[in-house]
């Protein structure tokens, strides 16, 4: 098959681009460590979740070393605990489950952004450089109440 | 009318003499268009509604659900314009190029894809209107909708996949006749396309049929969420190819011959087909990035199956340019840019499609930072993802089948296309892009600051975020109102070149280009379908065999069904 050269220094050059990128995105990966949330540990049946530990007590466990666990709830249609409150700096461990329906946790203007699969808990950890107070939502739609399920996060 | 050898393209009769549709195959196509025009008004309707309601214009009365609305936009466009569309312009073509017309069996087939998607699409409305689906167009578990709904789709799938075989059969019944010659480019590619459909449908298919219809009927308890995700977006994103592939084929085979122009090249365009089949399945889990339940590790071989797609768009975008360039060249185009001038700009037929593919610039650019594994943290679930698909779904492909109907509908109703309505389509072409401009450019800006998508009108309680939002959002309601504008003036234009517009005094003629008569034959390896299937199987396997086998060793608890709406 003949391929013009014109053409194939065009190819050349979107291969190169490919390569950058996937070696940018490999090396944030794999050397930096840097996923998006996930999570491999099962959670109970979801209709149990909220009589089980650690979550019949969703709150902000500090871990020692600066590094705190939040465990939340997201249930249509509120989070669980409503206002957590974390150090400024601090790493922080989110823990997130579902007890109904498929949510999300976003908290604009920083990078955390989970899905809340019932069955699964969702992992993500984050250091909030910036005190103040944070917007935190549901965004994967959820039912009629979607758009009021909303909480706060407090970095102070 | 000057003597055109059949370079390529045995079987089609370009430029010989007038061609005409067989009045069944007529018939069978109309079905189509015309059911997708019905989709069409219906979605876009659904779709200013809910966006004048989230950007707080208006208050939609309380027995008209926001939800309820957001899914008949989604299933309406997403799901069943596209499909009835897609499938009507992919079966003029074939007709056209494999022989002429289709044969008798082939239209049975024909008809039975369509009266299933109908049925089916029927079932899935009425499930949305009673308000018993508003689980919107992408029906994530443990929400359950109706039976109906989830049965409807069932239907839409399976008629689709009975369409496919008119076009399995027109190809091959073409290629019997004619041994050894390379087969028809238009017929080729919509084998490429429908070959892609059929395998990616599996996965919802199995997700609907095995999953959630015994489950929404009650003879299984819980579903596993996880493994349904998955099969839906080892579906949902060849979807999108899906959509894409017809407007590339009209690029690509009709364009050239509405611009004089040859087409570059025979093998190259085949190629890039092949190589979506290839690159379009095994990436769903890009759309996974942010949830529990799959390894990391699987997720980012999928980001870089992902990536691959830069390849064909990349030999897409040249072959398409240098097409337009050499007929430019050919029209007395001189210098290095003068051949831009020479295209027929004043054509609607052409600037649709064009416009669309110079939004589809921006519009790829932002897939592949959608599909950035990192990136992706950013603008997953917000706005931005909605405005990456209207610049994509809504404009390179919405534009390019809007130049597709202002072709089609005279070629089969033998109106004319006048002057007045062709500057009229113009017109049209350009309002979609400005409300376009608004809308899209409005929801990619206010997703960066954070606004979710899928969301009713709200001020999370006057958090002070959602002020920097404000003006987006009267950029967003300003753009959904002009977008509908442009949908009310094409269906008026649509129903008078179907009804109402003049005779045409000679036939119209269905524009197929032909290769460059210096281009060489393509290899044989492109035609043999059996051996891509075959490496898309493996790639497939590769990429979910992993996923899916943790997803049986360790299921998660399943979840009981939720009516949360
Ligand atoms: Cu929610």
């Amino acid at each position: 098959m003949d391929v013009p050269r014109y053409e194939r220094l065009w190819l050349w050059f979107g291969i190169v681009t490919l390569l950058i990128f996937l070696v940018v995105t490999g090396v944030m990966a794999f050397s930096m460590d840097i996923h998006p949330a996930n999570g491999m540990h099962k959670t109970a049946a979801p209709e149990q979740v909220l009589a089980t530990a650690p979550f019949d007590q969703p709150g902000v466990y500090p871990l020692g070393n600066n590094e705190y666990e939040v465990v939340m709830v997201a249930q249509a249609f509120r989070f669980l605990p409503e206002t957590p409150t974390v150090p400024v700096g601090a790493t922080v461990h989110f823990r997130v489950t579902s007890p109904d329906v498929v949510h999300g946790i976003a908290i604009p203007q920083t990078n955390v952004n989970m899905m809340v699969v019932p069955g699964h808990v969702t992992d993500f950890t984050y250091t909030f450089k910036e005190p103040g107070e944070y917007l935190l939502l549901c965004n994967e739609y959820c039912g009629v109440g979607h758009h009021v399920m909303m909480g706060k996060l407090l970095v102070q | 009318m000057e003597e055109v050898k059949n370079v390529g393209f045995g079987g089609a009769t370009v430029g010989t003499e007038p061609f005409q549709f067989h009045p069944k195959d007529k018939l069978l196509i109309k079905a189509h268009i015309g059911f997708a025009f019905v989709a069409l008004g219906v979605g876009a309707l659904a779709g200013v509604l809910q966006t004048l309601q989230r950007t707080g214009v208006i208050d939609l009365p309380t027995s008209l659900g926001y939800y309820q609305l957001l899914t008949l936009h989604g299933v309406s466009l997403a799901l069943v314009f596209t499909t009835f569309f897609i499938i009507g312009f992919l079966f003029s073509g074939v007709a056209k190029t494999a022989g002429g017309e289709l044969s008798v069996r082939e239209r049975m087939w024909g008809w039975i894809g369509f009266w299933l998607m109908l049925g089916g699409t029927l079932l899935a409305l009425i499930a949305i209107g009673t308000n018993d689906a508003s689980v919107l167009y992408t029906f994530y578990a443990p929400m359950q909708a109706s039976p109906l709904f989830y049965t409807g789709l069932a239907g839409l799938v399976v008629g689709s996949w009975s369409s496919s075989v008119t076009i399995f059969s027109a190809f091959r019944r073409w290629r019997r006749a004619h041994p050894g010659e390379s087969s028809p480019l238009f017929a080729y590619m919509a084998v490429a396309t429908m070959i892609l459909w059929d395998i990616c449908t599996i996965g919802v298919a199995l997700e609907v049929v095995v999953q959630l219809i015994p489950w929404s009927l009650g003879w299984v308890e819980r579903v596993d969420v996880s493994l349904s995700r998955t099969l839906f977006w080892y579906f949902g994103h060849a979807l999108v190819y899906f959509w894409l592939l017809p407007a590339y084929i009209y690029w690509y085979v009709n364009v050239p011959r509405l611009i004089k122009g040859k087409i570059f090249s025979n093998s190259l365009p085949r190629l890039t087909f092949i190589l979506f089949i290839l690159y379009s399945i095994p990436v769903g889990l890009h759309h996974q990035f942010n949830e529990p339940g799959v390894d990391s590790f699987w997720k980012f071989v999928q980001t870089v199956l992902t990536f691959f797609v830069v390849i064909p768009s990349f030999m897409t975008a040249f072959s398409i340019l240098a097409t337009f360039e050499l007929a430019g060249r050919s029209q007395g185009g001189k210098g290095l840019f003068g051949w831009i001038t020479k295209l027929p700009y004043k054509d609607v037929r052409f600037l649709a499609p064009f416009l669309g593919m110079l939004l589809f610039v921006p519009g790829g650019i932002g897939g592949i930072i959608n599909a950035s594994y990192q990136l992706n943290q950013v603008v997953h679930n917000t706005l931005w993802v909605t405005g990456h698909f209207h610049l994509t779904l809504g404009s390179s492909v919405v534009l390019t089948f809007f130049g597709i109907s202002y072709m089609l509908i005279p070629v089969l109703t033998g109106r004319k296309l006048t002057r007045a309505v062709n500057y009229l389509g113009i017109l049209q072409s350009f309002v979609w892009v400005i409300g376009m401009a608004f809308m899209s450019g409005g929801m990619h800006a206010v997703g960066l600051l954070g606004e979710p998508r899928r969301i009713s009108y709200t001020t999370y309680g006057d958090a002070p975020i959602t002020q920097a939002w404000l003006p987006y959002r009267q950029a967003i309601a300003l753009g959904g109102g002009i977008l509908f504008t442009a949908i009310i003036l094409f269906l008026i234009i649509a129903i008078y070149l179907w009804l109402f517009a003049p005779k045409a005094e000679q036939v119209n003629e269905y524009p197929i280009g032909e290769v460059d008569a210096d281009q060489q034959k393509p290899p044989y390896f492109l035609e043999r379908w059996s051996i891509w299937i075959g490496v898309a199987v493996g790639l497939i396997l590769f990429a979910y065999t992993a996923p899916f086998v943790q997803m049986f060793i360790h299921p998660a608890p399943g979840a009981l069904p939720m009516r949360t709406w």
